[in-house]
This record gives C-alpha cells, structure tokens and sequence, in this order.
C-alpha cells in the first residue's frame, strides 16, 4: 500500500508499507494518527518504502461529529496544497496541536480558523491584517482587500465597502470569538484558499471536506 | 512451447488478478484445477459462466443477487422497520454470518473519503434516505467500519436524519471477544472505556 505522511522534516511524503492493507495496520494507518517512520530507498528519487510504528491514535475524534469533520477537513487541505517533499516545519507543528486540540475535544474551532491562516500564510498567501492598507491606520480594521489580502479600515474603505470582504473581529485577537464571527472567518479564509491559492495549484476546487466542515459550524452557529 | 500453452497461461494471468493470489499461487490453482478437470474445472467454470451471465446488484438494497431483487429483502419473514446500513457486500455477508440481524440491508457501496474526493453523491446514500421514507423505516444501524471514512460516512447519514422521526443506532466499538487489552491499540480502549456500561 502506499501511504501519504505529513513529516516534520520532510513535508509530505509517499512511500510503501508493506502489508498496509492487513488488519494489523488498518488501526495504524488512519488519517490523524502519529507515527514513527523509517523511510529507505535505493535512490533519493525513488519511492522508497516506510517501516512505521504507531506513536498516537487519535481515533477517539471518530465519535465526535465536528472534530472529524475537521480532521478531514485538514488533511485534505493539506493532501490539496502541499508539494510532495517540501519541509513546512512550522505547518507540522501547528497541524500536530490542531489534531490535540481535535483529540481532546475542547474549544478547537477558533484554532482551526487560526491554522488555515497558517496555511495562507506557509504557502505565500498570508493575509495582512496589522494595518489599514489605505490609511495606515491600526483602527477600525472592518474589511480585507480581495486582491491583496490587505486589511482596511471603515474610514479607508469609503464608497469601495461593498466590494471588500467583511473582517470579522476574532481574526484580530479581540474579544471572543461566537461561533458566527468564526464562520465568516472561515468564509475570508475559503475566499483566499480557493480564489487565489487553488488557482495557482492547477485550478482544482478545494476539497469539498473542508465546505462541509464550515456549512457544519454554521448550522451550529 | 507445445500448442495451447497459450490459453493456460492467459487462465494462470486471469486467475493471478483475483485478491489473495500471485503469478506463483495462481500457477499451482490451475495445475490443481486441471488436475481434475472433470470433478472441477468443469462445474466450477460453468458455475462462473452462470453467474457471470445473472449476477446483478439487487434493486432495492444493492445487495449481489441472481434476481432483480435479493433473497433478503424479498423474505417476509425479515423485519421491514429496521435497515442495517452497510459499507459493502462482504460487510453484509459478515453480519449474515452472525444470524444477529433479522432486518434488511442497504449496501453503499463505499464510504465518503476527504482524501480520496468520494462524496455522498458517489455512493448510495440518495437511495437510502429515499427508502427510508418510502418504506417507513423506524430504525437505522449504521454497521459501518471503525475508521475515519467509515464512521464520517456514519455522522453524515446520522445528520441527514436528523429531525426525522427514525431512531438512529450503530455498533458498538470495543474490545473484541478473546481480545487481550495488552494487545489493543490506545484508540481502540479509549472508545472501549468511553462506551463502557453498568455491569
């Protein structure tokens, strides 16, 4: 079987398992789960072959609705962005307490809303929220360019409002954040994923995983 | 090469297609089968034409049958209020096996993969809540596997439910019979001690 791990050092990577079809490695080999792996091949370029043992089930999201609907929805994120064997160390690592906040079934929401802004930002899309991008101001950051993904404020935006998307609070860091202003967050984030990101990566539509995650927050909200 | 070679070894790279043989195995069935070509081969490839020629999915539940409709949902004796709903065949022949369930089945024929793009469209679903409503189905037993796909497959079909009058239930996950905690994965004893009951 050949299986898709997301590395620390190596990004996203293919190789073979060996009897990974068996039952024995069914439990192993589920999306979420950590793993220890040793990967050999004759050639940098080949596909190789992995020798993997578990490190962390994480099945217990299985029974939680949301938290899978996330998980699939990250991992067919990150199926759809990433090159193959390209380190995003820092994406790992905010992916790996994603998958904790998942397993332990807390308030992980606003934290996948932070990830996908990670993951704007890892593969050369971050939006840019510190400043009004006509004003310069700090102040009253109500809207976000859809063509720079630039923050502007209710003064700098004038007559051009309609066209700006609305910029909900919470991805400022004030005040909590409801689960509505979470949702319009996360239609900011789907607008920049996949009106400027997906284009550039063979103009696929996102994975219809993360469209249902959101459309299940927002019947929650 | 001596003449007819040929078809042997076009039967020994057709029998090597099938799950659970290679090239080495498939060899060996076909030397074993035409060692005994009369009280094998024979029947055993006219059984295989037969079924090649009426083997269908069954209308109502997608269950393989020989008929328009299976056996199973053509039994009255079965219960018409409860359906078992099911990844694939093999998963409804496993249960058959256990003669636990006297309901009827629906088949999906697979189940919804984030990874692999497979949406609800792609499976039977559609058929299956239309059923539910046509038949007046009480309740439904999501008997489906205990991975990632197998059990979003269950969340989406249990929200699609949601508000309709039909009690949704689905099995248990645990510890198997004769398993040995020492030798269970952690996620498979969280779910264990989650779903533990008064003794």
């Amino acid at each position: 079987m050949i299986v898709e791990l997301f590395t620390a050092g190596h990004g996203r990577h293919a190789g073979v398992v060996r009897g990974g079809a068996s039952r024995k490695m069914a439990g192993i080999l589920q999306p979420g789960n950590r793993v220890s792996a040793a990967w050999r091949a004759r050639l940098e370029d080949h596909l190789g072959s992995y020798t993997l043992e578990p490190l962390q089930s994480r099945a217990v999201i299985l029974s939680d609705r949301t938290a899978l609907a996330g998980l699939n929805a990250v991992c067919a994120l990150l199926r759809f962005t990433l090159p193959e064997r390209e380190p995003h160390e820092s994406l790992f690592a905010s992916s790996e307490r994603l998958f904790d906040a998942l397993a332990e079934g807390g308030d992980w929401v606003p934290g996948y809303l932070r990830w996908e802004l990670g993951l704007l930002e890892e593969m050369g899309y971050g939006l840019d929220l510190g400043s009004c991008a006509v004003t310069g101001s700090r102040d009253d950051l109500a809207y976000v360019s859809p063509r720079s993904g630039r923050a502007v404020s209710r003064a700098g935006a004038g007559e051009w409002a309609p066209k700006l998307l609305p910029l909900p609070l919470c991805l400022l860091g004030q005040g909590p954040a409801s689960l509505t202003e979470i949702v319009q967050g996360l239609r900011l984030t789907g607008f920049f994923l996949g009106e400027r990101m997906a284009p550039d990566l063979g103009d696929r539509p996102l994975p219809e995983a993360r469209q249902r995650l959101v459309d299940l927050l927002a019947r929650q909200g | 090469m001596t003449g007819g070679r040929d078809e042997i070894e076009a039967l020994i790279a057709l029998m090597a297609r099938l799950p659970g043989l290679g090239p080495r195995s498939a060899r060996r069935a076909v030397l074993h089968l035409i060692s005994k070509r009369t009280q094998l081969m024979g029947p055993l490839a006219e059984a295989m034409a037969e079924v090649a020629r009426t083997a269908r999915e069954c209308a109502r539940c997608g269950n393989i049958s020989t008929a328009a409709i299976c056996d199973i949902c053509e039994d009255p004796k079965r219960a018409t209020g409860e359906i078992c709903v099911i990844e694939d065949v093999a998963d409804l022949w496993a249960m058959e096996r256990g003669h636990a369930f006297k309901g009827r089945y629906h088949v999906l024929g697979g189940t919804l993969s984030a990874l692999d793009a497979i949406g609800p469209e792609d499976l039977r679903i559609p058929d299956l809540l239309e059923r539910i409503r046509e038949e007046g189905i009480s309740e439904v037993i999501l008997a489906l596997n205990a991975t990632v796909e197998g059990q979003t497959t269950a969340h989406y079909i249990a929200e699609a439910l949601e508000g309709s009058q039909v009690q949704v239930t689905s099995l248990a996950q645990g510890v198997p019979i004769g398993g040995e905690l020492d030798y269970l994965d952690d996620g498979t004893i969280q779910a264990a001690l989650r779903a533990r009951k008064a003794f």
